[in-house]
């Protein structure tokens, strides 16, 4: 059924497909190690059991993400390999060294301390158990790090010569190449998005019990921490993001065209396109609604700069616009209504209704998922944005795949599709239903083993089952 | 002088791959064999017991398959590039089934009402994972089409009865590995069946990896003339002695009281089919069509990962040995709470 498709379309399809899976789960656990981190922190520092409970709330939430992130970025780490073998092995000698530094300095990290963080409170010390804490999320931290600065490098490459084998060998400091011009914008965008989407998860399962009993103290002490990330937060991310949006019209510019929906260039300043249907034929955005100058405004600081457009660029150059013209404004849109909900939510704390007021809760709900779309759609943008390049300017996309067979490819892509909705749509409803159970006092570990057959008290808390320090029993 | 340096730091590398690959081959080749065994464990306390043994750290464990092949990306770039799309379909099979083993661990505890599903999966994802290291493993021996610098055959070529064999035998050999773990990290009902199904894997181990031994030097010359003309021969001989030897010790010691050792020599065994790869294919990296300095990546990658190399493995090391030692002792008796 595959024969008549073209195996580079397949091979793009699947690797969109499954980094696009993959990237939620970092997305959520880079987040919840640091709040995890946090909340032991104040249960050592304070002693309040209160800290203890939201923190094995969250832990066992956090052992199911974490492991569907394990096993959706094995796939990754091998589909370079599999599907894209020519950019392999051009870029292996500039990206490679990059990706097994990440392997030796975070993912061994957090996988070492895992195992203590999720079942070993009961065997070292509180201080140890908290450093097994740390150390997973700083894990977390430095594999963003190095898969980031990978990713960067191939939007700006710097650093490298071209061999005789056609390969990209580094050719300057690994400094420069690992600190590329969009890196250290693209890694605080990225890991300030982990954070916002995180704390709206975790406002939206505060929200939901705070509706159900608005007196629950751990509902009350996880919404709040999450209203005030988001209202903190989110207008450093708009503009941490406007600042990434400079780098990337210094180093791509076609891809901030097609943000901006500018298929002409501008010689007296460039219109604020707000909405509008782009329209590749025409090469035009029909019923735009624009704002003069803005965009001239934005990017260049003077209402009246130039700017160009997509007719400066080969047609065979251009970024597929109408993906990146939507995606841009999905993920904005977003991000100001994140930016709305944290001054809501700074409105209800001075009136002291953060706990009372219902469609504020609501609100936060709804908003839950937001920053799960907002990820995905701020990659879509860079990541189409940057084609018909897979390292940018250098290597065009349809030259670096490898080259198989499409029935190879698109039975791999059937598989990956059946096998991750299934899988993962299993473990989302495992979350939520973790989720759906109100947080309260004496909650349970990871996975509660006692004499006779194994419990599972997550499943069903049931009666209070005392700390576990007292159920030790022969241990 | 740069050539001599560089071909000593493709040597330097071809032992930090190896070992990553050691590493991963012994440790999750432990945690699928207990994924393999897991349905013939009672249901209740004696599965549960078993998975508890590994649950900790098989995370860590698997691990050092991303670094196998991220460092063969790294280091090899163009091996990366001729094996993975030659082993396409394996290795897919492979990355699925390493899916549904590791979310198991997780999911079994998340929904009792499906705990034989997930535990299903966990003995599929297991049984798939392996099934596909093995062919991929007999493939690489066989040989694959390299033309320039691409994999030039077909998505079906690794299918011969020669990987069907190896994938059996890594089967075999690994469900030999989680039956001795647990003979040495539980006790009680778990330890017994532990002790059962070892009883016959340890023969069973020693038929396959005979078998795949008797096979290899027949598939190309190459082989042939390693283990059979001097100085090959000299391995040759003390081989299988050692193999005989090391297995003799394990199967005597399966009742005896000390649990651990077992499961040493069933590590000993692999570790003398490990040495006995290394001989068939060494210097090359693709056998014979890439040799190790055709795939190496420039000096400066390899200086540069080196460095990061030669301070995180150790350090790696000793954190992996800090976190076995936390959960250090028997599983069942004690449990993690």
């Amino acid at each position: 059924m595959f024969d008549q498709m073209d195996a580079l379309i397949l091979a793009r399809i699947q690797f969109a497909f499954t980094v696009s899976f993959h990237f939620i789960f970092p997305a959520f656990s880079i987040g919840l190690a640091s709040y995890l981190a946090v909340l032991e922190a104040l249960w050592l520092k304070t002693g309040k059991a209160l800290y203890l409970d939201l923190f094995k709330y969250w832990l066992k939430i956090f052992a199911v993400a974490f492991a569907m992130g394990v096993v959706s970025g094995i796939v990754m780490s091998y589909q370079f390999g599999t599907n894209w073998s020519v950019f392999s092995d051009k870029a292996g000698p500039v990206i490679g060294p990059l990706m097994a530094y990440e392997v030796l300095t975070a993912f061994f990290l957090e996988a070492g301390f895992l195992g203590v963080m999720l079942f070993g409170m009961q065997r070292v010390g509180k201080g140890l158990h908290f450093a097994a804490t740390l150390m997973v999320a700083i894990g977390t931290f430095i594999s963003a790090f190095w898969i980031l600065s990978v990713n960067s490098w191939m939007h700006t490459p710097v650093g490298f010569a071209i061999n005789a084998d056609g390969q990209f060998v580094p050719a300057a400091p690994w400094t420069q190449i690992v600190f590329n011009p969009s890196f250290p914008y693209r890694l605080v965008h990225t890991v300030i998005a982990a954070y916002l989407t995180t704390a709206l998860a975790v406002g939206a399962v505060g929200a939901w019990h705070l509706l159900k009993d608005k007196g629950n103290p751990h509902a009350r002490k996880m919404f709040s921490m999450a209203m005030w990330m988001a209202a903190l937060v989110a207008p450093v991310q708009i503009f941490a993001g406007d600042m990434h949006g400079l780098n990337t019209l210094e180093h791509q510019p076609a891809k901030v065209m097609a943000m901006e929906g500018h298929y002409d260039s501008h010689p007296d300043g460039a219109p604020l396109i707000l909405l509008g249907i782009p329209n590749p034929e025409e090469k035009r955005v029909d019923y735009a609604i624009e704002i003069p100058k803005a965009s001239s405004l934005i990017l260049k600081h003077d209402p009246n700069a130039p700017l160009a457009g997509l007719d400066t660029i080969p047609d065979d150059r251009e970024p597929p616009v109408a993906i990146v013209f939507w995606s841009f404004r999905i993920m904005v849109g977003i991000g100001f209504l994140m930016l709305g909900l944290g001054l809501w939510s700074l409105l209800a704390r001075v009136r002291k209704k953060l706990y009372d007021w219902h469609w504020l809760h609501r609100a936060a709900i709804l908003m839950g998922p937001s920053g799960f779309i907002a990820v995905l759609a701020g990659w879509v943008t860079t990541e189409v944005g940057r084609q018909p390049y897979t390292i940018y300017g250098h290597l065009l996309t349809a030259d670096s795949a490898s080259p198989l067979a499409a029935p190879a490819v698109g039975a791999s892509l059937m598989a990956f599709v059946i096998v991750y909705f299934f899988v993962f749509g299993a473990g989302t409803w495992y979350i939520l239903r973790l989720a759906a159970k109100a947080p309260h006092p004496h909650e349970a570990g990871v996975i509660e083993q006692e004499d006779g057959p194994i419990r599972t008290a997550g499943i069903t808390p049931g009666p209070a089952q005392g700390h576990p320090a007292d159920t030790r029993g022969g241990a | 002088m740069d050539l001599a340096v560089n071909a000593d730091l493709t040597v330097i590398w071809a032992f930090v791959i190896a070992f990553a690959v050691a590493a991963y081959v012994v440790l999750d080749g432990f945690d699928l064999g207990i994924g393999l065994l897991f349905p013939f464990f009672r249901v209740g306390k004696e599965r549960d017991t078993a998975m508890n043994a590994i649950a900790p750290v098989w995370d860590g464990n698997e691990t050092w398959l991303v670094l196998g092949g991220g460092g063969l990306m790294a280091a090899f770039p163009l091996a990366y590039a001729v094996i993975l799309p030659a082993l396409y379909a394996p290795l897919i099979a492979m990355l699925l089934g390493l899916v549904f083993r590791g979310v198991a661990f997780e999911f079994r505890w998340r929904d009792p009402r499906h705990r034989a599903f997930w535990d299903f999966a966990f003995t599929g994802g297991s049984a798939l994972a392996a099934f596909a290291q093995g062919v991929t493993l007999g493939a690489l021996l066989q040989g694959i089409d390299v033309e320039g610098r691409a994999y030039a055959g077909g998505w079906w070529d690794w299918a011969t009865p020669f990987t069907l064999l190896t994938g059996l035998a890594i089967m075999t050999g690994y469900a030999l590995l989680g039956a001795t773990f647990l003979i040495w990290k539980t006790d009680g009902g778990t330890r017994d069946d532990a002790r059962r199904f070892a009883r016959w894997l340890v023969p069973a181990t020693v038929v396959a990896l005979g078998a795949v031994s008797a096979a290899t030097p027949f598939l190309e010359g190459q082989y042939y003339e390693r283990w059979f003309v001097f100085p090959g021969l000299l391995a040759t001989v003390p081989m299988p002695l050692l193999v005989v030897g090391s297995a003799y010790f394990a199967w005597t010691g399966i009742g005896g009281g000390r649990d651990g050792l077992p499961f040493l020599l069933s590590l000993n065994l692999f570790l003398l089919s490990m040495i006995g790869l290394g001989i068939s294919i060494w210097p090359d990296i693709v056998p014979g069509r890439i040799s190790i300095w055709d795939a190496a990546a420039p000096e400066k990658s390899q200086v540069f990962m080196l460095i990061g190399a030669g301070i995180m493995i150790p350090v790696i090391l000793a954190y992996t040995a800090f976190s076995y030692w936390v959960f250090r002792g028997k599983t069942g008796h004690e449990g993690y709470h």
